[in-house]
């Protein structure tokens, strides 16, 4: 602690460079920041969804719905807390291209299994008591300037009657940050009372809460032995399966994202290595004096790690706190990207790399400043 | 032309001297060559994606859905509504035949190869017999056509890489229906390569959706044709409900999300790269300036004059931009050009298989990012290299 004064020095003994050199790290851990960001919302959500949810989709794909009828049956099986369903509505606002996720959902049993949305009481009964109410998030809310009561007409030409579909908004729910914000429910039971009476009693897909998540391969194997041989056979997974497997689909973004933020740290640890490597070689004649001064060889070596230190994480951990604030401004892209978060696990992730960098730039230098010989350094220049 | 001279003469000197800078020239370098390499791959993505789209649709053929759809999973079109639509003028005919085939298309999902335990989204279509006639590109690569009142399929040659069990002879189980593939097509490269196709009725009678289709699609006379069919529509009363556009339309909006998604992406982190980059690029050329105080003074004294100075180490630091923006380029194209993968189209809701694309624009475009990386930061390092004062740099060291 001593020494820190003369560490503070040596660090700002060239303005310009160290100036530049922060600069990059800074960068370089924004890009870090944002990079794992991306990775986060194409992961739509694996890190949080449930491994007590269980999700019942047609086994021939999730397009395919299942009748409303299994409701009844699932419930009945032991180990099942709750069941609730949902189904793609499909709405967009204005036209075709403003697409929203819009689903019609049964709202006593959708919020019971959803405790992560929060919405106030008063809308929760109100949305309860109105069957052409919906919920919406806060983000879609403001992406269109909706307030509470607004009437939102939402074309859904997918159903008959093909004229828009009318709404009023009972509530606008907020949540963590892993909560998708930009999602439109309306009551299912407004759904079935309009659509073509051919369509009565289909639902999307059912979501089960089960009591014991160590019993979840073994209840999904009950749930799809139980409607086998059905016209609508199931495939049952845990939610996180789910997502997981629509992740994939996707593609592998995870693999994409490490290969670019390990570009980036390469790229700019090799400024950091290269400044500390040029400020040591400048200084051998300082370093030679502490030796004489009676220094020891270990004190030589924390002087210039600590230094190389100070650069990289003082310019990363401002390049990761200006990442946070930028994703608390909201996805770019205008919805496509719902969950924009940066997880703390990837904050702690990059001061651990901010550290490895400062000791990896600083080490050969360090190394060499330790060696040095009194004699020959003194001798040089 | 005198100072052109000099110039032509300091900036030989500089660039014989990088080796012996070599260090710090590499730090610029491999900082330009990581942001042009960022930036071309990331943006092949979106350009072999969109080219994909692109390439499948027609000026010459015309998609006919339900109004206000943006996909054809969502359009529905009955029987009734579909004979009048048929009928409509600017479709090419020949004889009794006519270039039209109403398709059913639904989706089923399959396991993929790349991850046998999760399965992805494949389309399958229902097409008439004269779907084939309305799409010539179409052939087979493989077995035989399938035939129409079977359920034969055939599979198309992106869909038969992609997943498990699809080859000639094999049973696609899906639900309660059975398939069976019995050929493999190609479409030059479009979307449809990535689906499969059988009897229309008989996947209909398969998803018990009988007399209900999902699309037209049809050849037009000529390809100004189209007004003619579109006005036709739109004053038919009972054909008001439909929209129809031109196929190449269709596909091109249909890659819209995806390239917006990944273009946002690709710039705005190849943006902040670059801002790093010019950060390397100064602190290179700040090095490179001072580690030759002595000898830019040297010149001055000689009576080199001060922009001869400035331009040599502008000059010397677009050509380390232009190495490393080389490099960069060429990295990405050797790593990622024609590299197949498959995502999923979230418009279509299903795989679409595609190759990166480095296109020669995505290459100029890299090779001007390195090029501005060098100059913006050779700047300040040349004005400062002008202004040392000759007298105090000599007496340096």
């Amino acid at each position: 602690m001593r020494f820190l004064p003369l560490i503070w020095m040596n660090v700002w003994r060239r303005r310009i460079r160290t100036t530049f050199t922060l600069l990059s790290i800074f960068i370089a851990f924004l890009l870090f920041g944002i990079v794992m960001t991306v990775r986060t919302a194409f992961g739509f959500g694996v890190e949080i969804a449930g491994n007590d949810r269980l999700v019942l989709i047609n086994k021939v794909t999730l397009i395919l719905p299942l009748p409303i009828s299994y409701a009844q049956r699932i419930q009945q099986t032991p180990g099942v807390e709750m069941v609730t369903h949902q189904t793609w509505f499909g709405g967009a606002y204005q036209e075709a291209r403003n697409a929203i996720t819009s689903m019609a959902v049964v709202p006593e049993t959708f919020l019971d299994i959803y405790q992560e949305i929060k919405l106030p009481p008063e809308q929760m009964e109100a949305w309860k008591a109105d069957r052409q109410g919906v919920i919406v998030g806060k983000d879609l809310a403001k992406r269109f300037g909706w307030k509470l009561g607004d009437r939102i007409p939402l074309l859904a030409p997918s159903w008959q009657p093909r004229e828009p579909w009318e709404f009023t908004i009972d509530g606008i729910y907020d949540g963590g940050p892993t909560v998708d914000k930009t999602q439109f429910f309306l009551r299912y039971d407004y759904l079935d009372e309009n659509r073509p009476p051919a369509l009565n009693g289909i639902v999307g897909w059912y979501v089960v809460k089960i009591a014991d998540p160590g019993k979840a391969v073994e209840l999904g194997q009950t749930f799809d032995a139980m409607f086998a041989n059905s016209g609508f056979e199931t495939k049952t997974t845990t939610e996180k399966g789910f997502v997981e497997g629509f992740a994939k689909q996707v593609g592998d973004i995870g693999t994409i994202t490490v290969a670019i933020a390990s570009i980036v740290l390469f790229m700019f640890g090799l400024v950091a290595a290269s400044t500390m490597v040029q400020s040591v070689r400048e200084r051998t004649n300082e370093l030679a004096v502490l030796k004489t001064l009676g220094f020891a060889d270990s004190k030589i070596l924390l002087l210039v790690l600590t230094e190389s230190l100070i650069i990289t994480v003082g310019g990363g951990a401002l390049g990761l706190a200006a990442a946070w604030g930028i994703v608390q401004l909201g996805d770019p892209t205008g919805g496509l990207l719902p969950l924009f978060t940066l997880p703390p696990s990837n904050i702690v992730i990059g001061v651990g790399l901010m550290i490895l960098m400062g000791l990896v730039a600083g080490i050969m230098p360090a190394v060499g400043a330790m060696r040095l010989q009194i004699t020959e350094a003194l001798r040089k220049t | 032309m005198y100072w052109l001279r000099q110039t032509v003469a300091v900036l030989f000197l500089n660039l014989r001297t990088i080796p012996a800078r070599l260090g710090s020239s590499a730090v610029a370098i491999i900082g330009i060559a990581g942001v042009v390499i960022v930036f071309v791959s990331v943006l092949s993505i979106s350009a072999g994606f969109a080219a994909a789209m692109k390439g499948s649709g027609s000026t010459e053929r015309a998609i006919i859905m339900r109004s206000g759809v943006d996909t054809e999973l969502t359009s529905g079109i009955e029987g009734p509504e579909i004979r009048i639509i048929k009928e409509a003028p600017g479709i090419k005919r020949d004889g009794d035949t006519a270039f039209e085939s109403a398709d059913f298309y639904a989706i089923i999902e399959l396991p993929k190869k790349t991850s046998p335990e999760t399965t992805a989204n494949v389309p399958i279509r229902g097409i008439e017999p004269a779907g084939l006639k309305v799409r010539e590109e179409v052939s087979l690569v493989e077995g035989r056509m399938f035939r129409f009142g079977s359920n034969e399929v055939i599979v198309g040659r992106a869909t038969h890489n992609l997943f498990v069990g699809l080859n000639v002879g094999d049973t696609v189980i899906s639900g309660q229906n059975r398939w069976v593939v019995v050929g493999i097509f190609e479409a030059d490269g479009g979307v449809a390569e990535t689906e499969i196709w059988c009897d229309v009725q008989a996947l209909q009678s398969g998803y018990r959706r009988p007399n209900w289709f999902n699309s037209i699609l049809v050849t037009l006379e000529s390809p100004d044709s189209f007004e003619r069919l579109q006005e036709w529509l739109k004053a038919n009363p009972q054909t008001q409900t439909v929209d129809v556009r031109r196929e190449s339309e269709y596909y091109a909006g249909q890659s819209e999300q995806m390239t917006r998604l990944i273009n946002t992406l690709g710039f705005g982190i190849a943006t902040l790269m670059a801002i790093g980059a010019v950060f390397g690029a100064i602190l290179t050329m700040y090095t490179a300036v001072a580690s030759r105080a002595r000898e830019i003074a040297t010149l001055r004294a000689l009576g080199f004059n001060a922009v001869s100075v400035v331009v040599s180490v502008l000059a010397e630091s677009v050509i380390l931009g232009a190495i490393g923006g080389s490099i960069g380029a060429i990295a990405a194209y050797l790593a990622f050009d024609g590299f197949q993968t498959s995502t999923m189209n979230w418009q279509s809701f299903s795989q679409v298989a595609f190759a990166f694309k480095v296109t020669p624009a995505l290459f100029a475009t890299g090779l001007l990012y390195a090029l501005a990386i060098g100059f913006i930061g050779g700047l300040l390092p040349a004005i400062r290299a002008a202004r040392l004062p000759i007298s105090r740099a000599l007496r340096e060291l």
